[in-house]
């Protein structure tokens, strides 16, 4: 009875770092889909839309929630505007030099989010949350809304991505980029949208992780193992797969807390991404790596 | 004037060109066709026109303008479509998704347009929101030339439309190609199978090493004793 009631507890907190893994994996999987790389400064990319969040709420005393529009808007531009300096210039050449190109991007982001807020820790909020009881289950108000914000943008994404000419352009554009050229679809305004949408969703997840905890300049970097996890369990290039990796990995990493140390938690993540990538490494959804 | 006239094309991918001076001409309206044995170029030749690969030396005008160097937007603006071989669906998109990504560039209600594909093929509307991944090779085909005909081009170029499909779904490609054709549509196509494509062609190109090597018409072409020996099987 006790494990069942600790296994229930444990999947509240999977399921709320599976919703925020989710955010960061559909940028991840749409990002290899069109453009063939791994972008390893995603994580990055979330620590910045958390710390402009953090800015925004200093600077006008909004609600909490204020963060989470400002932070999007905020790593959107950033994604945009290190995609137009950066990765446009060698989009050419070959993967891998984009893939080192984006580690030295990572490293460049965290190191500028230092710069501008310091080494400190933060907080969205400083108010201690009471935490709801049903049963033997306690249920922090936080993560209720953390679940509800993140179904909330993968809705909206869900809806651009299959009503919209832009948002089935990009499906088309992952599905066949031959094809789409062949099409008359407009390639780099796709890319652009690409980059403004993982951008934005990047700071979702970097938004809503530091409402979980804290803000830290490696926060995003931490989570970036498991993020790529749940892309490549839930098939690379396939936005819909990453929900469904984002969910299976944070309620591995979560329910493995049961048997082994928590601090040993990301390791679960990278169990599960080599054994994917050895059994089936197509993922879930039939990916195009 | 002619809808199309490719004089003396010289290009190819990177390195040793495959095309050695191809010409090609057609009229509105008209099915014209490439045959020749493979590596001839024939494939190449189409993409040329398309503005998918360089072109070193040669002129392309397409109703008397010169689109020698035009992308493949360009062309699909100025109403040219073009269908490839293979991977010519968007596997995860709806059948429908797949027709409205061929009027991307249009910013109007697609619905007369998706009418005028679904009369033209039936089967795509009774599948219209079905992943184009799933379906058979001869639906595929069905979808690919759908999405083209989506801008209403006046040019349509198809390169081998009935590779890998049984011969009942051949016949029934063929015909398809001369109810688009009846619309006032020129298709111009590569064919693996020479002598019935020939046999609903106007006029037919031979081509060899990637040059002319036989220019006529259709009839006239499947009649060539030389032709028939040399390119058709006998």
């Amino acid at each position: 009875m006790e494990l069942l009631v600790d296994l229930l507890q444990l999947s509240i907190y999977g399921i709320v770092l599976g919703s925020i893994l989710t955010l960061g994996a559909i940028g991840v999987s749409m990002i290899f889909g069109i453009l063939r790389f791994a972008h390893f400064a995603h994580g990055d990319l979330m620590t910045v839309g958390a710390y402009v969040g953090f800015s925004f709420l200093a600077l006008t005393g909004l609600p909490v929630w204020w963060a989470l529009p400002a932070g999007m808007v905020g790593a959107a531009a950033t994604a945009l505007l290190v995609d137009r300096i950066v990765y446009q210039r060698i989009r050419r050449t070959q993967p891998v030099i984009l893939l080192i190109s984006s580690f030295g991007m990572a490293l460049i982001l965290r190191s500028v989010v230092q710069l501008i807020w310091g080494p400190q820790v933060y907080s969205y909020s400083s108010d201690i949350q009471r935490p709801w009881r049903i049963g033997d289950i306690t249920i922090i108000p936080n993560h209720v809304w953390i679940l509800l914000a993140a179904v909330l943008i993968v809705a909206a994404l869900h809806l651009f991505l299959t009503r919209t000419r832009m948002g089935k352009a990009m499906r088309a554009m992952s599905d066949n980029m031959d094809l789409a050229l062949v099409t008359g679809i407009p390639a780099e305004r796709v890319i652009m949208l690409t980059w403004l949408l993982g951008g934005a969703l990047a700071a979702g997840a970097g938004v809503l992780l530091g409402m979980d905890s804290r803000l830290t300049p490696t926060m995003g970097w931490n989570i970036l193992l498991p993020v790529f996890a749940a892309a490549i369990l839930g098939g690379i290039g396939r936005p819909y797969g990453a929900i469904a990796g984002g969910m299976i990995i944070g309620l591995a990493m979560e329910i493995s807390t049961l048997f082994i140390e928590p601090s040993y938690k990301p390791a679960v993540a990278f169990v599960i991404m080599v054994a994917v990538l050895i059994v089936r490494p197509q993922g879930i959804f039939k990916g195009t790596l | 004037m002619s809808l199309l006239a490719a004089t003396d094309l010289h290009g190819g991918y990177e390195g040793a060109d495959i095309l050695k001076g191809a010409s090609l001409r057609m009229e509105g309206g008209e099915i014209v066709v490439i045959v020749g044995p493979n590596g001839a170029g024939k494939s190449t030749l189409m993409k040329a026109i398309f503005g998918l690969l360089r072109i070193r030396q040669g002129q392309i005008l397409y109703k008397g303008e010169d689109i020698t160097h035009a992308k493949p937007e360009q062309m699909v603006r100025r109403g040219v479509a073009y269908v490839p071989q293979e991977r010519n669906v968007f596997p995860s998109l709806t059948v429908q998704e797949n027709l409205e990504m061929g009027a991307f560039l249009l910013d109007e209600d697609l619905r007369p347009r998706l009418e005028m594909v679904y009369a033209l093929f039936p089967k795509l509307r009774d599948r219209h929101r079905q992943p184009a991944g799933l379906m058979s090779g001869g639906e595929r085909q069905m979808v690919a030339m759908g999405r083209a005909l989506m801008m209403e081009p006046q040019l349509l170029m198809l390169d081998e439309p009935t590779a890998g499909l049984s011969p009942r779904l051949i016949d029934d490609t063929f015909d398809r190609i001369q109810e688009i054709q009846a619309l006032g549509i020129g298709v111009l196509m590569v064919e693996q199978n020479a002598k019935q494509a020939l046999s609903i062609a106007h006029r037919g190109y031979v081509l060899a090493t990637g040059a002319n090597r036989y220019e006529d018409t259709g009839p006239n072409l499947l009649a060539n004793r030389e032709v028939a020996e040399l390119f058709l099987g006998g």
